[in-house]
């Protein structure tokens, strides 16, 4: 069952979880109407369509609220079967489903601690960031995209590392995405960015400078403090 | 051609016991191969080069990994039968949004309170208590998360049912009190044969914690 009508995003400008979500229904040509939420002053409407985590993105398709973004994009996939994301044979779909937690839990997670931590804590990010994307070269293995000659599940949900880790990188002057050690990565970071609908729906970077800036800042400060 | 089903297995860990659970509500056959923690297989290695942990379902030679990915898995093909997931797609977004939730939270809060000591175990049991709230508040008067049907969200939790003797030592609580519709629900997931073939009884699994403990240097 198709439904072109009443499909709802509530965001925050520079999430990734949102970004995701974002290119999944441009992928699909779906129509949506979005709702920009201030994440450090959630709204009414927000706690209310998230009540267990508060967080965006959530999509609302037919008033029924969908929270997490890993979810949303399989929810999407499963209600628009046009253009896919996720392969069709069940190992495959299987393998998507690995490296998308990988890129989404371990990778992401290391280059966030990258970004807002110092010294000693800092270098193990890096090098963690570092051997996650190794491994994520491996299972590139020099296709275009983790979907084949297509974007797919994988792309949309490592996607973050063609547009984000790039910021980290010049705010803390720390070099994860080497060229010489991962050049499927790099290929196909210039393939995903420059892909008409992706490019079109990326933040504005010198935003991305400032927020990133200012949250490893703060953070550096709380857990100063914490200690 | 008759499909061979390995899993690379070890009799106390959560998430392999939710993949026993799984193949046994599909009535399939497989063989189970234990692992040793501190001594992996070469054939572990091989087949979980990432994360080198199990469980890890080898079907027909191709290995599957990470426990909730692996039930679905599962469920996409052997799909006759038993499943376990629902077929509306708002419905399949919510088993697969609590089933992440309890992934994310039981297994690290759970073994904090076992293992951690001062302001970090007190942090852990409250959270822990907190989560296992929310969860009772999501199961209601539900038979099972599925609702009437068994499926990924219980077998999701199932697994710490084993942990609650463990947690209420460690964690000086009482499930009963906490969490009573939990406990009701744990009880009535054990009369599956699924479940009460798979689960450890609760003082074993507090003796294998306390053994595990001592290895892990924690006292």
């Amino acid at each position: 069952m198709e439904e072109n009508q009443g499909v709802k995003l509530l965001g925050f400008w520079v999430s990734p979880y949102v970004l995701r979500v974002k290119w999944a229904l441009k992928l699909k040509g779906i129509e949506y109407e979005y709702i920009e939420e201030d994440v450090f002053n959630k709204s009414p409407l927000l706690l209310k369509l998230n009540p267990v985590k508060g967080q965006v993105p959530v999509l609302v398709h037919d008033g029924k609220p969908i929270p997490e973004s890993i979810v949303i994009l399989e929810y999407i996939d499963e209600v628009w079967k046009h253009s896919p994301l996720l392969p069709q044979d069940p190992y495959e779909r299987a393998n998507s489903r690995f490296w998308a937690k990988f890129a989404a839990e371990k990778l992401q997670a290391y280059a966030w601690e990258a970004l807002c931590s110092r010294g000693e804590d800092h270098e193990r990010a890096i090098k963690a960031s570092m051997e996650a994307l190794e491994k994520m070269e491996k299972e590139l293995n020099g296709k275009k995209f983790f979907g084949g000659d297509k974007i797919g599940f994988v792309d949309l949900v490592a996607g973050f590392i063609s547009y984000q880790l790039p910021v980290y990188e010049e705010i803390v002057s720390m070099k994860i995405l080497d060229s010489s050690k991962f050049p499927a990565i790099t290929n196909w970071i210039n393939n995903f960015l420059n892909h008409p609908l992706i490019k079109e729906e990326l933040p504005p970077k010198h935003k991305m400078l400032a927020y990133f800036s200012n949250r490893r800042n703060v953070i550096l400060v709380q857990n100063s403090s914490n200690k | 051609m008759a499909d061979e089903v390995i899993l690379l297995d070890h009799a106390y860990s959560p998430p392999a016991v939710r993949v026993r659970i799984a193949l046994k509500e599909k009535g399939i056959a497989f063989e189970s191969k234990q692992e040793d923690f501190s001594n992996k297989s070469s054939l572990l290695l091989e087949m979980n080069p990432v994360h080198k942990q199990i469980p890890v379902l080898i079907h027909n030679g191709k290995p599957i990994c990470e426990s909730l990915i692996i039930v679905g898995y599962i469920d996409e093909v052997w799909n006759e039968k038993s499943p376990l997931l629902p077929t509306d797609p708002h419905d399949r977004a919510h088993s697969k949004f609590w089933a992440d939730y309890i992934d994310k939270k039981i297994y690290t809060l759970g073994r904090a309170v076992w293992t951690a000591k001062g302001e970090t175990h007190a942090a852990a049991k409250k959270d822990l208590i907190s989560s296992l709230k929310i969860l009772e508040a999501e199961l209601g008067d539900k038979p099972y998360f599925g609702g009437k049907t068994f499926g990924i969200t219980d077998i999701a939790l199932i697994p710490y049912y084993s942990w609650f003797y463990t947690l209420e030592k460690f964690g000086n609580l009482k499930m009963n009190e906490e969490c009573p519709k939990l406990v009701a629900w744990g009880e009535r997931c054990m009369q599956r044969e699924s479940v009460s073939t798979t689960l450890h009884n609760q003082y074993e699994t507090y003796d294998f914690i306390l053994e595990l403990r001592k290895k892990l240097g924690v006292e």
